[in-house]
């Protein structure tokens, strides 16, 4: 018996959205303790959330979606064969994915500022549950974050093998899986923006 | 499917040559999956041993009441360090990573795993954070003395190291659920022709049950985990009372992944013995879909019961009776197995080799097991016997008699093939006999005690349990001398014993078609599957092929 | 074992552009519903919005919706041992 050195692509993307799945319950994880503080503390969560920023908030959002737009155009790009668009629809996310670092920045810098961080002494007097609401609000953009920075470093990679031609129009599964970790870094701000910024 | 008749093992002994690299770069960078299987059997069989020599140490301390061996504090991080190694590094990984890794690609006829990289990338995922729960033991304020279950509030205050512990114990989750993913994606899509959903060997079924459980809960303890390291370093509170947190949480969050866990720790266990009995009674297994069908609602309803674990901890009586109501679903499925089980060996031909003495061992310890879980699982007697040693006494009996001895028959049953070598029997049957001896003297004293009162985790008890207590430990040492006498017998036989070849069992499951031991590619020609797992009278027919010439 | 087609169904950059103009429009409609009085309605409003986007992206973006049926069974088992683990966990919380 030999290695057939074919490349199952179904199994690859298998894979890939099973990684997600773990990583949906990561984040699911921190959602089960929003909806059980949330329900505890209404009032402090809302006093607490509209003490972010929905302007900046707004935005990220959009550059988010426009960095999944982009993602999403580099797989049908790569399909066509056209590998210069694919790289500069790669380099349009990892330059959202950036923006979007600046303006997390922008925003943890001023509430730190302001003495809220977890731990603070203003956040330990204060009611508990402001406390508790900022300390799920840094857990949880803290660790998207995260996978922002790890996503924009994936496609990267992936952008740097795009240009030496080992992706291309009939083997670009890496290109794909790479993608679809990116909209998975979309689909969790999507339930973050409302849950931290509006819906308070 | 065609059947190897061997006299000898394969001259070039298979996967052990056949690649022409040699030294420790070939095995710890290998991505073939016997040998990843083989580099895991080796981690947790010797951490397995520190456990023991643990567990061994916590019961000299416990012998009689009093100061015997060491200080409280020395115990209490011993039994934590027991406990962490026992379950996140020998139970969790065990068998998916070591009979999982070497035998499920076989079963269903394939060459590896769906990635193979990412194969060898879990295992030594699995090394670092080992590597970092040791580290935890010897640096910063001391060993954890938490116990494996990291409960806060304590565990977010102690002076002791339990923030690298935690982090380890994380890196170790990541590994588990590489592998999980793994399987699940391999036995999607790796399946050799023939090798329907009806034909998957039943400890494949159980394995890919279990990597479901790996994959949709090890997060949740990944984040909580990543929660209590934030407590700790940064003052999140968010699982502290003062702060408006709520330390009930944790537990929730800790309970959502760890009893799911235990499915993890067992299933693959249950897999073990779904595959020996009908070999070694001669007769098909009974109720082949039931029991596949049962792995899959093991892990579908073992997801929904982790209050059991709270209800003594301030959980809502309405989440008491809805944990306890379906904790008690969970016993259905598991014990459709026991009925399946018991139903294959009524009027089997049995023989009882080494591999089915263990397997008959664990039905009826895991039984007994199972069965005082029901006594835990109803809310009522749970408050009684909580946090007792009956809870101590039923958790050894399900996770070491029943997954622990199922490792070792699964030991007895695979090793020889993968070494092509096999054990003496009468050694190991007298191990088996000790073993049997100390483990019952062991933990039924345990569960007396805990019927009678005696609290857990105490570093001291009352003279009137002094009397269990002390046959407690000399059963321990009857079951570590079982203990060694199994293991020289076994690993003597593997490296220096007699030849093993062909199908000594008549196992009709794939592994026991190809050569011993297998190539690298495990097959010679790819297989094509043409009859169920434990289809003995078909396998009769292609024996009495081979034998004919007409299959080489 | 299972079949697999090796034909990937490509999507167009017309879709998608349209996907992500919805996405726009569903965002400002939060925005919107959110700094209105609603009530309790404001939280069910703005997370039914969020679950609507999370589909969009899912099925286009992800090319969830041309994927085999086999993936679309794993990502609805995902989402309700999700739900699950949410939903029971206010057994306690809500009834303490």
């Amino acid at each position: 018996m030999t290695h057939a050195p074919h490349k199952d692509y179904s199994g690859a993307k298998l894979g890939m959205w099973l990684f997600l799945f773990t990583e949906l319950l990561l984040f699911g994880g921190l959602f089960v303790l929003y909806a059980v503080y949330l329900a505890r503390y209404p009032q402090e969560f809302a006093s607490g959330g509209h003490q972010l920023n929905v302007v900046l908030g707004c935005i990220n959002t959009l550059i988010l979606l426009t960095s999944s737009l982009c993602a999403a155009m580099a797989v049908t790009a790569i399909q066509q064969d056209n590998r210069q668009l694919t790289l500069r629809l790669l380099g349009g996310t990892i330059l959202c994915a950036a923006g979007f670092m600046v303006i997390k920045y922008v925003e943890w810098s001023a509430k730190i500022h302001h003495g809220i961080y977890p731990g603070s002494a203003r956040l330990v007097e204060g009611p508990p549950g402001e406390s508790i609401f900022f300390s799920l609000y840094y857990m949880s953009t803290g660790i998207h974050g995260l996978h922002v920075l790890i996503g924009a470093t994936l496609l990267a990679w992936i952008a740097w093998k795009v240009r030496n031609g080992s992706i291309t129009r009939t083997d670009f599964v890496i290109l794909e899986n790479g993608a679809l970790y990116w909209h998975l870094v979309d689909l969790i701000w999507i339930f973050i923006f409302p849950l931290y910024y509006l819906m308070l | 499917m065609s059947i190897t008749l061997q006299e000898q093992p394969t001259t070039d002994r298979g996967f052990w040559n056949d690649t022409g690299k040699t030294g420790i770069g070939s095995w710890i960078f290998s991505t073939d999956h016997k040998r990843i299987g083989l580099l895991y059997f080796y981690s947790v069989l010797g951490f397995f041993l520190v456990g023991v020599v643990l567990g061994l140490l916590l019961r000299l301390e416990l012998m009689a009441p009093g100061r015997d061996l060491m200080s409280a504090q020395t115990y209490n991080a011993l039994f934590t360090v027991h406990g962490v190694v026992m379950i996140f590094l020998f139970i969790i990984p065990g068998i998916p990573g070591a009979f999982g890794n070497m035998v499920m690609p076989i079963q269903i006829g394939a060459a590896d795993v769906s990635f193979p990289r990412l194969n060898l990338f879990s295992w030594w995922l699995y090394v670092i954070g080992t590597v970092l729960v040791l580290l935890s033991l010897f640096t910063g304020g001391g060993a954890p003395d938490t116990g494996w279950t990291f409960y806060v509030p304590f565990s977010a205050r102690t002076g002791t190291n339990v923030s690298l512990a935690l982090f380890g114990v994380f890196i170790l989750g990541f590994s588990s659920i590489l592998t999980g993913l793994n399987f699940v994606t391999t036995i999607h899509r790796l399946r050799a022709e023939g090798m329907t959903w009806s034909r998957i060997p039943l400890f494949t079924w159980s394995l890919y049950a279990t990597a479901w459980v790996q994959i949709l809960a090890t997060p949740i303890l990944g984040i909580t985990l990543v929660l209590v390291i934030a407590e700790r370093m940064l003052g999140t509170g968010l699982f502290d009372a003062a702060r408006g947190g709520d330390p009930i949480m944790f537990q929730h969050l800790f309970w959502i992944y760890s009893h799911p866990a235990v499915y993890i720790m067992i299933l693959p266990a249950m897999g073990i013995i779904s595959e020996i009995i009908p070999v070694f009674s001669r007769k098909p297994i009974f109720g082949y879909k039931m029991i596949a069908f049962s792995s899959l609602a093991i892990a579908a309803a073992g997801s929904l019961v982790w209050g059991h674990h709270m209800f003594t901890s301030g959980m809502s009586d309405t989440a008491v009776l809805v944990f306890s109501f379906l904790t008690f679903i969970v016993a259905i499925p598991s014990a459709i197995k026991v009925f399946n089980w018991v139903s294959t060996l009524y009027r089997g031909s049995i023989s009882l080799d080494p591999p089915m003495l263990f397997a008959l061992t664990f039905i009826l310890l895991f039984s007994i097991g199972g069965l005082t879980g029901l006594i835990l699982g109803a809310a009522a007697t749970d408050v009684h016997v909580h946090d007792t040693y009956f809870v101590v006494g039923h958790f050894h009996y399900v996770m070491f008699g029943g997954t622990g001895f199922a490792f070792f028959a699964a030991m007895h049953y695979w090793l020889p093939k993968f070494y092509g070598r096999t054990y003496k029997t009468r050694p190991a049957v007298i191990a088996w006999g000790l073993m049997f001896v100390g483990f019952n003297l062991l933990y039924f004293s345990m569960k007396v005690l805990g019927m009678q009162g005696m609290p857990r985790r105490y570093y001291d008890y009352l003279p009137e349990f002094a009397n269990l207590n002390m046959v407690a430990t000399v059963g321990s040492w009857i079951l570590a001398i079982g203990l060694v006498l199994m293991l020289v017998n076994l690993f003597k036989g593997l490296f220096k014993g007699a030849p093993f070849t062909g199908n000594p069992w008549g196992g009709a499951t794939l592994e026991w078609s190809t050569p011993t031991p297998p190539p690298t590619l495990n097959f010679i020609t790819e297989p094509v599957v043409t009859h169920g797992p434990y289809d003995y009278t078909a396998l009769k027919h292609d024996v009495r092929e081979a034998d004919s010439g007409v299959t080489p | 074992m299972t079949t697999h087609s090796d034909e990937h169904h490509i999507i167009s950059y017309r879709k998608l552009t349209g996907i992500w103009l919805i996405l726009l429009v569903l965002t400002a409609l939060t925005v919107a519903i959110t700094r209105i009085d609603l009530g309790g309605f404001k939280v069910a409003g703005a997370l039914t919005i969020a679950c609507i986007k999370a589909g969009l992206v899912i099925a286009f973006f992800m090319h969830m919706k041309y994927e085999n049926r086999l993936l679309q069974i794993l990502l609805f088992v995902a989402v309700v041992t999700l739900a699950i683990f949410i939903g029971f966990t206010f057994f306690d919380v809500l009834y303490r």
